[in-house]
This record gives C-alpha cells, sequence and structure tokens, in this order.
C-alpha cells in the first residue's frame, strides 16, 4: 500500500487513518473544527481561487472549497463553517476529485455503428435518441420508454428529468439506483411518519446519550459522521453504543455491545428488543397514546420473540439481547441509525419500520439527541426521491391521492390523465424485467453502472445486450454499461456545472461550476434541456413544458413544486446557500433558517392528505387503500407497524453451505468510476476480496491470500481470501468491482464482481434487491 | 344443517387455491415477486385447511351430500408472458374471492352456532384471505397497463 502526501491541519495519512485526528467534545459542547486539506502539487498561495462545493461521494454531504489554480482542479479544503462537517474531509472527499482529471474522461458522443461505438457529435447522437423516442411514443407508446437514473446528479437535474418523464413523455417507468440504496430508508419513514424526510439531524450525534447503529458501518459508509460519534466517544459523557452487524468493523469495535448476528435475521432481532423494552416497560405510555396508533398490535406480534427465540434465529447469546436492549431501553437521549445491513437484507422495510418503532415506543423523537437517521447511501438519493426522478411523484405527492395529481397538473399546465398515476411508479427492477421481456424498447440510463450495481449481473449484461433494447448512457467514463449502449453523452461532473443537493439529514448545499468540462462533456441538465427542446414537449396552452434554460432556473421551478409540502424549499436561494453553506429543509416561512429536526410539535404527516402514500402491508407488499387508510385515522400520529420474522428464501443447503453479503470498502464509492481512477484511493484497495471466518476457513482448506472461487446457483467470482472475525458460515466480499480496468464490460477470464453471485430478489414493499442474503460455496484455487 | 357442507367448500376452496398458487408462482418464476409470495399464500391456505378440518371432521356426519356441486373450478392451467401472467394472477383472484366470501358465511354460521372455536380460526384466518385479494389487485394494477397496452 503507498500513501500519499497530504497537507493541512489534521489531514495526516488519510489512507492509514481514515477518520484522522480526534478531537473529543462532550454532550451540548459544539463540535470542535478541524480543517481537513489536500492539494495536489501545489502550495496554497499558488490557488487561484477556491469554489463553493460539498462532496459527492457518500451521503454525507460535507461542506468543501475546491482550489483551482490554472484553469484546473488542483484540490479540495473542508468549510470549517459547514454544519455537516465542520471542516473535515474523508478520504474519499480529499482524494476522489482527481478523477475529474483521468485521461480516459469522455469528451465526445458515441453511437453504434456496425456493432462498435464510434465518435460521433451532439446532433448526431440526439438525433438518434429523438428518433428512437418517436418511434416508441408512436407504436406502442410511452409505456415502452424507462428511465434508470442515479443518486449522484443534481435537484435541478432530476427535477427536470422528472417533468420530462412524467409529464412529457408521461412514463411510469422512471427510477434510480437509489433502489439500490435508499429506497427502504423512503418507504419505512412514509410508513411510520406519512412521508419521507429524515427526522433527526446530525446534531444529534452531539446531544445524544445512547446511539444504536443497525447494518450501518459509519465508519466505511460516512467516515466524518464516524470521526463525530468517535470524538464523542473519546469526550466526557461518552455516549453507549450497540452496533448490529455480521462483521467485525470498526463501529462494531467500537460498540459497548455487537451483536453479531447471523444475516437475514434483522427482524427477528428488532422484534426481540422490542419485546424487551415492552416487557421491562422502558416505554412512554404518554407518548404512545398521545402520538401513535398500532401499540397493541405491535406488542401483540413481538411478544414471541423472547431473548431465547431470538438467540436460536439470529445466532447470538441471549444474554447480548437482554444487554443490548437494556442500555436501548434505559437511555435519556437515542439516536438511532440503519443502513444497508437493514435496506438490503430480508424483511427490509419491516425492520427499517422497527428502528423507527423502539424511538417511537420510547418517545424519542424530535429533540435534541432523540431521533432516527434512516440512512440514504449516496450523496444526493434524497433529490432523486425528493423530486420524483426515481418510483415516488415529486415533492412526495401522494399517486393514489387525486389532488396531489391535480396540484402537479395545475403546476406543469398538463392535464392530469398525463401524469401516471394509476399505480405506484414502476420500481427499478421491474423496468429491467419489463426490458427483458421487450415491452421496454428505449432505457436511458444516467450517472450510474448497472452492468457492476445490479443483482446478478450475466442476467443484467444479457438484457443489457438484447437486439431489441435501445440504451442511452450518459456519464463520464466509459463504464461496464456505457459499453453495451447504442448511444453515449459525454458529461460533465461535479466541479464542471453548478446545482444543489442534498444529504442525509436534508442539508441543501449549492455546488458551483469550477472548471471547464473536458471536450464537448455537457452538463446532463443541459442534455435533458436539450432533448426537452427536440421532442418539443408543450404545456396544455402550447408552451413549452420546460420553461428554464439552466441550474438557477430548474430550482426556482422546484421551489415553486416543493411549496407546502415537508420537503419545502421555498425560502433558498442560489445566494443565501453561496453566503450561509448548507442550509436544511424545510426553509420557509415558518422556518426562514430551515429546520434542524422534523416533528417537533410531535405532529406527524400521517393526516391522509398530507401523506405520501396510504402504506402498505409488510408481509405482501399489498397497497392499502385510502378507505382503509382513513379508518385507522392516524391523524398526525405515528403509525407503529409490525410483523412477524420471515426467513430468507435461498438459506444453505449441503450445496452452497454458506451465507454470502455484500458491502463497502471505506476506499471506494459504488463502483469505482471515480475512485477507481484516483490514485490514492486505488491504490489502498485495488482489487476484490472476501472475508471468511477462520473455522470456515479451515473446514476449506483455505489461508490468507489465498485464491478462492466463490460460487452462486447464478455465477461465481475467483478472488483472495482474508480470514477475518465475521460470524461463522457467512462470506462477505465488496461490491465496488467490475471490469473497466482488467479490460472491458464483463469477466475476461477471472470473474471479480460481487454481484455475480447475488440473486434477483427484493423487498415486497421497498422493492429494494436483497444484497445480503443468498447462499454460496467457496473452494481453494479456480 | 347445511354448516358442513359450506366448511367442506371452504376447505376444498383453500387447497385448490393453494395448489393454485403453487403452480403460477412455479411458472412465473421469472418474477420473482410472484414466485416468493405465491409460495408464502399457498402455505397460509394450507394452514387454513388444516385449522378448518377438526370442523369438517365435526359437522362432516350429519352433512347432505352435495358439496361438489358447490365447488366451481376456476383455474384451468397456466399461461405465459405478461398477458398469461396477469389472467393467472386474475384467477386467482376469483378464486380468492370464493374463499373471501366463504369465510365470511362460515363467520356468521359460527355465531349462529355459537361455536366460539369456529368464530376464533375465522378470525385469525380471514384477515389472510384478505390480504391475499389485496395482494393480487395490487400487482394486477401494477401489471395491466403493460401487458394489455404496452406489450406485443
Amino acid at each position: 500500500m503507498t500513501h500519499a502526501p497530504t497537507e493541512g491541519s489534521g489531514a495526516g495519512d488519510r489512507i492509514a487513518d481514515p477518520w484522522g485526528a480526534r478531537t473529543p467534545y462532550g454532550p451540548e459542547d459544539a463540535w470542535p473544527v478541524r480543517i481537513d486539506t489536500f492539494l495536489d502539487g501545489v502550495a496554497e498561495a499558488q490557488v487561484d481561487r477556491w469554489v463553493h462545493s460539498a462532496c459527492v461521494l457518500c451521503s454525507n454531504g460535507c461542506g468543501l472549497d475546491i482550489a483551482v489554480a490554472g484553469g484546473r482542479m488542483v484540490g479540495v479544503r473542508g468549510r470549517a463553517g459547514d454544519r455537516v462537517n465542520r471542516g473535515r474531509l474523508g478520504p474519499k472527499g480529499l482524494f476522489g476529485w482527481q478523477a475529474n482529471l483521468a485521461a480516459d474522461r469522455l469528451t465526445r458522443p458515441l453511437v453504434r455503428e456496425g456493432g462498435a461505438l464510434a465518435e460521433s457529435d451532439w446532433d448526431t447522437a440526439m438525433d438518434r435518441i429523438v428518433q428512437r423516442s418517436r418511434q416508441q411514443l408512436d407504436t406502442p407508446g410511452p409505456g415502452s420508454i424507462g428511465f434508470y437514473t442515479s443518486g449522484q446528479l443534481f435537484l435541478e437535474e432530476y427535477y427536470t428529468l422528472g417533468v420530462i418523464g412524467k409529464a412529457g413523455l408521461g412514463t411510469p417507468h422512471m427510477d434510480g439506483n437509489t433502489r439500490l440504496c435508499t429506497a427502504t430508508a423512503g418507504q419505512a419513514l412514509k410508513e411510520t411518519f406519512g412521508t419521507d424526510g429524515q427526522p433527526a439531524s446530525y446534531t444529534d450525534v452531539d446531544h445524544a446519550d445512547t446511539i444504536f447503529h443497525y447494518g450501518h458501518n459509519l465508519a466505511a459508509t460516512q467516515t466524518v459522521l464516524w470521526s463525530r460519534v468517535l470524538d464523542r466517544r473519546r469526550g466526557p459523557n461518552p455516549p453507549r453504543l450497540v452496533v448490529v452487524d455480521p462483521r467485525p468493523t470498526p463501529v462494531a469495535q467500537e460498540a459497548d455491545v455487537h451483536l453479531a448476528i447471523r444475516p437475514g435475521t434483522n427482524l427477528a432481532l428488532l422484534n426481540g428488543l422490542l419485546r424487551e423494552i415492552i416487557e421491562h416497560g422502558w416505554i412512554d405510555r404518554a407518548f404512545i397514546d398521545a402520538h401513535t396508533v398500532g401499540f397493541d398490535q405491535l406488542a401483540e406480534t413481538v411478544g414471541s420473540y423472547d431473548p431465547e427465540r431470538v438467540a436460536r434465529i439470529c445466532g447470538v447469546p441471549a444474554d447480548q439481547v437482554r444487554e443490548a436492549a437494556r442500555i436501548l431501553g434505559t437511555g435519556e437521549r437515542l439516536l438511532s441509525t440503519a443502513l444497508q445491513g437493514v435496506y438490503q437484507s430480508m424483511g427490509a422495510t419491516t425492520a427499517a419500520c422497527q428502528v423507527n418503532n423502539l424511538n417511537l415506543v420510547r418517545g424519542m423523537i424530535g429533540r435534541p439527541g432523540c431521533g432516527v437517521l434512516q440512512m440514504n447511501g449516496q450523496p444526493t438519493a434524497q433529490n432523486t426521491r425528493e423530486t420524483g426522478a426515481d418510483g415516488d411523484l415529486p415533492g412526495f405527492r401522494n399517486w393514489d391521492n387525486e389532488a396531489h395529481i391535480r396540484e402537479l397538473a395545475e403546476l406543469w399546465n398538463v392535464d392530469p390523465i398525463v401524469i401516471p398515476h394509476w399505480a405506484p411508479p414502476t420500481h427499478a427492477m421491474q423496468i429491467w424485467r419489463y426490458a427483458e421481456q421487450g415491452s421496454i424498447g428505449l432505457l436511458w440510463i444516467s450517472a450510474t453502472n448497472p452492468a457492476v450495481s445490479l443483482p446478478e449481473l450475466p442476467r443484467i449484461r444479457s438484457i443489457l445486450a438484447s437486439e431489441g433494447l435501445f440504451v442511452v448512457v450518459q456519464d463520464a467514463f466509459l463504464t461496464e454499461t456505457a459499453q453495451f449502449a447504442d448511444v453515449v453523452l459525454p458529461t460533465a461532473i461535479w466541479g464542471e456545472k453548478t446545482g444543489t443537493f442534498t444529504n442525509t439529514d436534508r442539508t441543501v448545499h449549492l455546488s458551483e461550476r469550477a472548471v471547464d468540462p473536458p471536450g464537448e462533456a455537457r452538463s446532463d441538465l443541459d442534455i435533458w434541456l436539450d432533448y426537452a427542446r427536440r421532442m418539443d414537449f408543450r404545456d396544455r396552452d402550447g408552451k413549452p413544458l420546460i420553461s428554464w434554460h439552466d441550474a438557477e432556473g430548474a430550482f426556482e421551478a422546484w421551489k415553486a413544486c416543493s411549496r407546502g409540502r415537508p420537503c419545502d424549499y421555498t425560502g433558498l436561494t442560489y445566494e443565501r446557500l453561496r453566503d450561509a453553506g448548507g442550509i436544511q429543509w424545510p426553509c420557509n416561512d415558518q422556518h426562514p433558517d430551515g429546520a434542524e429536526r422534523l416533528y417537533t410539535d410531535l405532529v406527524f404527516n400521517t393526516d391522509p392528505e398530507v401523506c405520501e402514500n396510504y402504506g402498505h402491508d409488510l408481509l405482501s407488499g399489498a397497497v392499502t387503500t385510502a378507505t382503509e387508510y382513513k379508518a385507522s385515522n392516524p391523524a398526525g400520529r405515528a403509525i407503529l407497524k409490525a410483523a412477524d420474522y420471515q426467513p430468507p428464501h435461498e438459506l444453505p443447503s449441503e450445496d452452497y453451505p454458506l451465507l454470502f453479503t455484500t458491502g463497502r470498502s471505506v476506499y471506494h464509492f459504488h463502483t469505482r468510476t471515480k475512485t477507481g481512477r484516483a490514485r490514492q484511493l486505488d491504490q489502498a484497495a485495488p482489487d476484490a476480496w472476501v472475508e471468511l471466518s477462520a473455522a470456515d476457513a479451515e473446514r476449506h482448506g483455505i489461508g490468507e491470500g489465498d485464491l478462492v472461487r466463490v460460487e452462486s446457483r447464478r455465477g461465481r467470482v475467483e478472488v483472495l481470501a482474508r480470514i477475518t472475525g465475521i460470524a461463522e458460515g457467512t462470506v462477505f466480499a465488496p461490491f465496488h468491482y467490475g471490469y473497466f480496468d482488467t479490460g472491458g464490460a464483463e469477466p475476461d477470464g477471472r470473474p471479480r464482481a460481487a454481484n455475480e453471485l447475488t440473486i434477483t430478489e427484493w423487498d415486497p414493499v421497498s422493492k429494494q434487491p436483497y444484497y445480503k442474503v443468498c447462499a454460496v460455496r467457496i473452494t481453494k484455487g479456480v | 344443517m347445511h354448516l358442513a357442507n359450506y366448511l367442506g367448500l371452504l376447505h376444498k376452496a383453500e387447497l385448490h387455491l393453494a395448489d393454485a398458487f403453487r403452480q403460477v408462482g412455479d411458472h412465473h418464476a421469472a418474477e420473482p415477486d410472484v414466485y416468493q409470495l405465491s409460495h408464502t399464500f399457498a402455505g397460509q391456505c394450507e394452514r387454513h385447511a388444516e385449522r378448518l378440518q377438526p370442523f369438517v371432521d365435526r359437522y362432516g356426519e350429519d352433512a347432505p351430500s352435495e358439496p361438489d356441486r358447490l365447488h366451481s373450478e376456476l383455474f384451468r392451467g397456466i399461461r405465459s408472458g405478461g398477458l398469461g401472467l396477469l389472467r393467472d394472477l386474475q384467477d386467482l383472484y376469483l378464486m380468492a374471492t370464493e374463499s373471501d366470501i366463504t369465510w365470511t358465511m362460515i363467520g356468521q354460521a359460527a355465531q349462529g352456532a355459537r361455536d366460539i372455536d369456529l368464530v376464533e380460526v375465522v378470525k385469525a384466518c380471514e384477515g389472510e384471505t384478505a390480504t391475499q385479494l389485496k395482494w393480487l389487485k395490487t400487482r394486477m394494477k401494477q401489471a395491466a397497463p403493460q401487458a394489455l397496452v404496452v406489450a406485443r
């Protein structure tokens, strides 16, 4: 491993120490500032200007300035005044920007000619897309066009895409890779609180006396937030820490109680924790009576999950379950967080709802140190969800509420029948299925890499390669996915375009253009504005449907769409964001400086006229009707939903005796499209691996560093083995690695993408794929 | 007393429905949600039949022999593709409707017969049948525009 030199106070060697130096603090104190800087080969005095931005390499959204010298990006520096990071940056933030300068950026549009991609020009490329769009619209109609976008673009881009899709083309088939990372977070918030929107704030770390990280390897996923937790842990009156993770992650090693459960058993554990808390009377009965519905049903459902039963299902000691429940049950200020260990595993939405329920039965929400963070995985996933570029409607509107559809129709001046709202918008896995079956003939993929990130890659590659499917890919690099495209559009990325984005705790940042994009690359916004012009989308009065021409115009249009909804942006302007840095939504007349926490008045968004959907049966995902929802009369109270644990569907067998789970490296993001092109990050973790326990390694005659083959019913990988303290019977692989840097779009000799193995299956409510539970076998050698 | 006939009708309807769920699930295994939930629901239907069995036995002794005439056969085999899936789910929906209304009638009869045990069984099971119907409707509403308007 080579370590790069870094500069700036507190930076040190941030590959070896991803979290940097400690700045301990106590409850009620402000988190101390620590400014992290990395300049590549220039001194601070040589920097021409610092350009206001924030980091897009995880969902934390750390405020930073981009250093520009001689018209080039030369480094980054954390913003001391930013509420999210107080000057800090993680290793991805410090080093990841170098991908902008990579030699293999796409600089011209590519079109498929005679089976191969050839350089072309914008007119040719856009004409092909427009021609194919018109054909599809003609026969069989808008339902034959699908969009698959990202959690890495800007709000303005998503909103423009959303309006094009929903009011221009009128297709229900729009989703993003947010389905893979954050769909369960959004859905669990809707089921419990009525709408999406994070109840808590990052500042709750400052106040909490008890922190619960469930399936959330914070040390790798949001390094700067983990620094905040560590600083509390090293300061006076540190919070107690309970962690659930099958792996001995740095977060698990720091914990007071670490429950290393068997993958796929979350709901049994959570039901058990709730049962202990209820049995011991660690609940806030007055809060439950006044501000929730469904407690009796919850208590009845969890009643049979005694610690011994939980221990049997989850593979952890019963006393550990008791001890975890005692800590969670006796704190005064409880902050709970969840991520992919919950969202990508069996019973995802139900389990995420139980995390909400833990805080609700304890009456710990809406005040300092008390709350829930249903984390996002990607930097701008929150905006995909807000603007309706995924399987939601803009402004958290309810597809099943005619009044909400009328609001959108009036705003866009289109007939309500144009806006698809006859069923929930199509989820990503179904979009891919329609493409596989041929009823979607045009699939437009932006800023994501499904040929590495979707489950069961052999299937995904065959869909992308299918004859009848016209694939458009918008990206900065020739990704594995782009290599299958019919048209590739080169994009400007972060630092080369202006726009806003919103992090997990509702903090909105403005990110400004620091340098010009390479060659002919254009922003995703400009591409979609150009498409709308070429398609000549019109409103009911014959005026252009898309009336804006730049990012700030799109932001103003979005503000109008958000007005009066929970994610109200009407009090924000580019100017304010430029001056003040990050500001949390809602920001409006009522909350002119933004709202630190939601639900401080303990009135939740469950009123039938407010809520984003009417909820689901948690076992099946069956939709609750408006009539049924109204009859349950939540009326501003939170909804305590419960269900029984169901075992995973693909369990270990004689042929495939081990459980397989996936996750991430602290040095990489998504499919390494950027981080694999930043020298320090690439060198820190250059190749794929699998982790297994010492007992399993011995059983299979495997030593540290051996080349092993891991196989599932769907595919195989051949990677190096690491022997770790992971729970026995479980095998882990990072999901970042594909083939762009080993020669192509697919395995050439040695397959290494974790998703060669994963299963095509998803949570019935959130439709998020189950990446964290399938069965595999392992053998030494290949 | 005709309660036995109706119990027999429901018992049979649940077993037929279990079988149909399994067939549809297996045939449409390329739709993972349909596959998994069909099997979950098939298990529910079988448990319903098991719980009805003691009552079928108890009331069956003095039953007039005409339960077969009451039973309808909706499901006559599986079909393929998007439209085939929709038709198969629709048959499941109609079959589940028969179970659903029969649970209601058995519930009424159980009250009339003051059979607390049977009332309890109806209470425990009829909600699951209602959820099966809700899921089928949800899935069909999602599939219908694509199958009927877009797919070739």
